[in-house]
């Protein structure tokens, strides 16, 4: 396959950004995507040209590094995919491939298609755990929880931080990021005690740091990996109401 | 050979432990606020780590090198955390899994170590369980178990397929409280690329910023170090593509001892090699041989549809070989039986480098919905790399590179041979002797981080109590800094043709080839001598673009490349050394008319520790003998 490339490249943070055009030639159909990204590093390398800067690390679509927006879509073509399982099968002989970084108020880019995610972080240090330190904790069969809420919570859990949901939102909103982590704790019993705080606590770091309010339209759940579904925000929704009118902490 | 003292506690195997948490030295809450403690790596050894010394009550700086601790690589393991907790009243104790885990490591690892491992993997589950990992649950509300391979009860926990990413995210977020609290803080995107020992102890480190290319020192009272396995020596692993051997390497370097780094897991059930670009092999977790067979044809080369061969035209081989096992034999045994297999020409799919794991019989016995339910995301992942699908179709496998039993040599303390740089996880040699066992890494790691290193790291504190955090001026800092900057216009200024993934991607052939499943004395030697032939190519050819101010991955690459040549040269050279096979150490020389692997105890039943002695010198090596007081010695049969 033959394939016309057209990536963002930015140097720094500061740096004003541009699509810069590329011809790859030899694509195997086969190839991942970051396969063939591999290539065309190499390939400009070779020939003295800077390399593309992109994340990716577990090629497992569980790490979360990669967030490439391909032809207009996080993670690009397919159902629940993260960018590393995208292959080159999904595209045709000759065609021009868009790729961005993930373009969000809360997600600066640091360099060409690599975006700072702290932002999730410190969404997480708001109270996306349950607070006990190692050595307090009681028998885990004591604490019995049935294999309907366990299934939900772990449903929830397997968010991978990527930040798709962010990217296909266009308010850039993280609300389904929050709503995962919130959902999660929220239907076990140990993540009950703190469930007013976290939701509060979560949801008003969200908005300090950029990130645009929810209006329903459910582009994250289309395009999350993961297959997260927006019934979480609206568990979210419930949490954060009960604990607005909750007596505060 | 003085040096090598493991310093493990007197007394009773099974009272160890107990008897080192009531006597060893304390450091009193007042005073943990005055000691500083740097943790590199967020793994699953490294974020419980850092979150439980911070929540005693000391300053912890944390670092990785992606741009989040919740992307470490743990959050890549599938399978399942083991613990000795009977729970299916099915014959389980702490002595049967340390049993197990001295029996498939091969008698090659040291019995109190793994013996505590043991001891405090109940409590894991019950850490985890506190923070609120969906651990998977039975309809009354317990904990669900699934079996792994080399052992006969039902002791892992697991959470689907994702079991490394809930457990790690468990630990990610007991750090990101400690981090809310100011106890923690987090450097990410940050690459450590040396230590810094003052007056014969760790004091600090070296990094260089991803983002701005900045090189930053960092000081402290003691450096605990959680960077993870090397497996990706081979280039082509089940390993994230940026997991590396640097950071052991640089202790190494420092002079701390590095432990039997020949031994390295080749795990039976990846997905295989489908065409010369790949940069990673997808592992299918050890979980699926519960209920997955594994076969072949009994004819050469036969290219039938695996659905159109009877059962009675395959071979089973492993339920043949090893009726008491079956699929379920450890993780050597089942590589090389493969690999014994597609070398006699049985092998199938395109390269004839597969061998079929077939779900037929258990989706017609348990139902494709219970099934799904076990496995369902790695029959997707599966699916979603190969196009087939494991319910409809056998999966093919072949065994890859997976996990390192080898690493940083430490004590009883999990302490490496220079003061206060300690070693936790995957980057210590302890627990797993010449094999691991499935499902016990996570184990491993967490029990490290949780309940092991809060209490060793307090003891070697609290001498260091009225020491005070050294000045990051001092010339030992300068002169790491400088070597530092040095080493990276060194890989600037080569402007040579070829790329740094490149080198890495013929040093796992030659790595594969000759120091992989199977070992022998020409192969290694040859091995020795295309390493030296590539290293010297590597410095003179290498190609970096860009600049070192800024954000480069190929600067980053290069520099994890060129510790994993250096490395392979010591792998090869333990590898030499040990004429023995033992567990995944397989050298051809010592095996038994069957194939079996032959230990030789009494001339191999040591750890190998080396000492490093200067770049390009032969390293100088320690023996720890090991002494096994608790179990008997024994040929280790699955048949
Ligand atoms: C695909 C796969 C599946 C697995 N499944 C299982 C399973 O089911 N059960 C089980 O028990 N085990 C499993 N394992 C093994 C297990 O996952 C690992 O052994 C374990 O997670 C290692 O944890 P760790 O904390 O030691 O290191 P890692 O998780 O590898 O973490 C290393 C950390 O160190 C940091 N780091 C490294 N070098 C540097 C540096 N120079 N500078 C700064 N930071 C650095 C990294 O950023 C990272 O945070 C699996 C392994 C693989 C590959
Ligand atoms: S909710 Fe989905 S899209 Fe959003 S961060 Fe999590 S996995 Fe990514």
């Amino acid at each position: 396959m033959k394939i016309k490339l057209n990536i963002w490249k930015q140097a720094n943070p500061k740096a004003k950004g541009r699509f810069e055009k590329y011809e790859l030639d030899g694509v195997d159909p086969e190839m991942s995507f970051l396969e063939m990204l591999d290539s065309l590093n190499e390939k400009l390398i070779k020939e003295g040209k800077d390399a593309v800067a992109f994340d990716h690390d577990c090629h497992e679509a569980i790490c979360g590094c990669c967030s490439l927006y391909i032809n207009g879509r996080p993670h690009g073509p397919g159902e629940e995919v993260a960018t590393c399982q995208v292959h080159m099968r999904a595209f045709k002989d000759g065609e021009t491939i868009t790729v961005e970084p993930w373009r969000a108020k809360g997600f600066p880019v640091l360099k060409d298609l690599i975006v700072d995610r702290n932002a999730f972080d410190k969404i997480m240090s708001a109270g996306g755990f349950v607070s006990i330190d190692a050595g307090q904790a009681p028998d885990a069969n004591s604490i019995l929880v049935s294999k309907v809420d366990a299934d939900k919570a772990f449903d929830a859990a397997a968010c991978i931080g990527c930040g798709a949901c962010v990217a296909a939102c266009k308010n850039s909103s993280a609300m389904l990021f929050v709503a995962a982590k919130v959902s999660q704790l929220a239907l076990l019993p140990q993540g009950k005690v703190e469930a007013k705080r976290r939701a509060l606590n979560m949801v008003a770091k969200m908005d300090e740091l950029g990130f645009g309010s929810c209006t329903n339209t459910g582009a994250c759940e289309v395009e999350c990996p993961k297959g997260i579904g927006i019934d979480f925000i609206a568990k979210l929704n419930r949490e954060y109401l009960c604990a607005s009118f909750g007596e505060a902490e | 050979m003085s040096k090598l003292d493991a310093k493990i506690p007197e007394g009773p195997l099974a009272k160890k432990w107990t008897k080192y948490k009531a006597s060893q030295k304390l450091v009193s809450p007042n005073n943990r606020k005055k000691l500083d403690i740097i943790v590199v790596g967020t793994g699953i050894a490294g974020a419980p780590a850092a979150a439980s010394l911070a929540e005693m009550g000391y300053n912890v700086k944390v670092f990785c090198f992606q741009d989040s601790a919740r992307r470490a690589h743990s959050v890549a393991a599938q399978g399942g955390i083991n613990a000795a907790r009977n729970n299916k009243n099915d014959g389980d104790s702490v002595y049967r899994l340390f049993y197990d885990m001295i029996k498939g490591g091969d008698y090659r690892a040291r019995e109190a170590n793994v013996y505590r491992a043991a001891e405090v993997s109940s409590a894991i589950i019950d850490q985890l369980t506190a923070q609120g990992v969906p651990f998977a649950r039975e309809y009354g509300g317990t904990l669900a178990n699934r079996t792994f391979g080399g052992v006969q009860v039902s002791r892992t926990n697991y959470a689907q397929g994702q079991t490394g990413q809930q457990v790690l995210l468990g630990g990610y977020s007991a750090l990101k409280r400690q981090v809310a609290l100011g106890k923690a803080t987090m450097y990410s995107r940050r690459q450590m690329l040396d230590i810094v020992v003052i007056d014969g102890k760790a004091r600090g480190i070296i990094t260089r910023n991803l983002i701005t290319g900045e090189i930053e020192r960092h000081a402290a009272h003691c450096v605990v170090l959680a960077t993870g396995g090397y497996g990706t020596i081979y280039y082509l692993s089940t390993l994230a593509v940026q997991s590396n051997a640097s950071a052991a390497m640089q202790a190494y370097r420092k002079g701390a001892y590095f432990g039997n780094p020949s031994f390295i897991q080749i795990h039976p059930t990846c997905i295989p090699v489908l065409n010369e670009y790949q940069s990673k092999l997808t592992l299918m977790s050890e979980s699926l041989r519960n209920d997955g067979r594994i076969w072949v044809p009994k004819v050469k080369g036969d290219k039938r549809n695996p659905n159109d061969i009877p059962d009675e035209e395959r071979d089973y081989y492993l339920e043949r070989r090893y009726p008491a096992f079956g699929n379920l034999v450890p993780r050597d045994v089942a590589s090389r039986a493969a690999k014994e297999r597609c070398d006699a020409g049985y092998g199938v799919g395109k390269t004839g480098l597969a061998v079929y794991l077939d779900f037929r019989d258990a989706v017609a016995k348990q139902g494709k919905k219970a099934i799904k339910g076990k496995y369902g995301n790695l029959f997707d992942m599966y699916e979603k790399i190969t196009g087939d699908s494991p319910y409809e179709t056998p999966m093919m496998i072949y065994p890859a590179g997976h996990y390192t039993m080898g690493g940083l040599w430490v004590d009883y303390n999990l302490q490496t041979t220079v003061p206060g740089l300690f070693a936790i996880g995957e980057a210590n040699f302890s627990d797993h002797g010449a094999n691991r066992l499935g499902a016990s890494s996570l184990m491993q790691g967490a029990g490290d981080g949780y309940f092991i290193a809060p209490y060793t790291v307090s003891n070697y504190l609290a001498d260091e109590i009225t020491t005070k955090v050294p000045s990051t001026d001092l010339p030992e800092f300068e002169e790491a800094h400088n070597k530092v900057v040095e080493r990276i216009n060194k890989f600037l200024n080569i402007n040579g043709t070829k790329t740094a993934s490149s080198f890495h991607k013929r040093l796992g052939h030659i790595m594969w080839e000759h120091a992989g499943m199977k070992r022998n004395e020409e192969g290694l030697k040859k091995a020795l001598e295309e390493i030296a032939a590539l290293k010297k190519e590597f410095w003179s050819d290498l190609k970096i673009p860009g600049k070192a101010d800024e954000l480069n991955q190929e600067l980053e690459k290069a520099s994890r490349v060129a510790d994993f040549i250096d490395l392979a040269t010591l792998i090869v050279r333990d590898a030499l050394n040990r004429k023995e096979s033992c567990g995944a150490h397989f050298r051809e020389e010592s095996q038994s008319e069957g194939g079996e692997a032959v230990r030789i105890d009494k001339e191999y039943s040591y750890v190998a520790a080396w000492e490093y002695q200067g770049d390009d010198k032969e390293p100088k090596l320690h023996k720890e003998q090991l002494k096994f007081e608790n179990v008997e010695v024994k040929v280790r049969s699955y048949k």
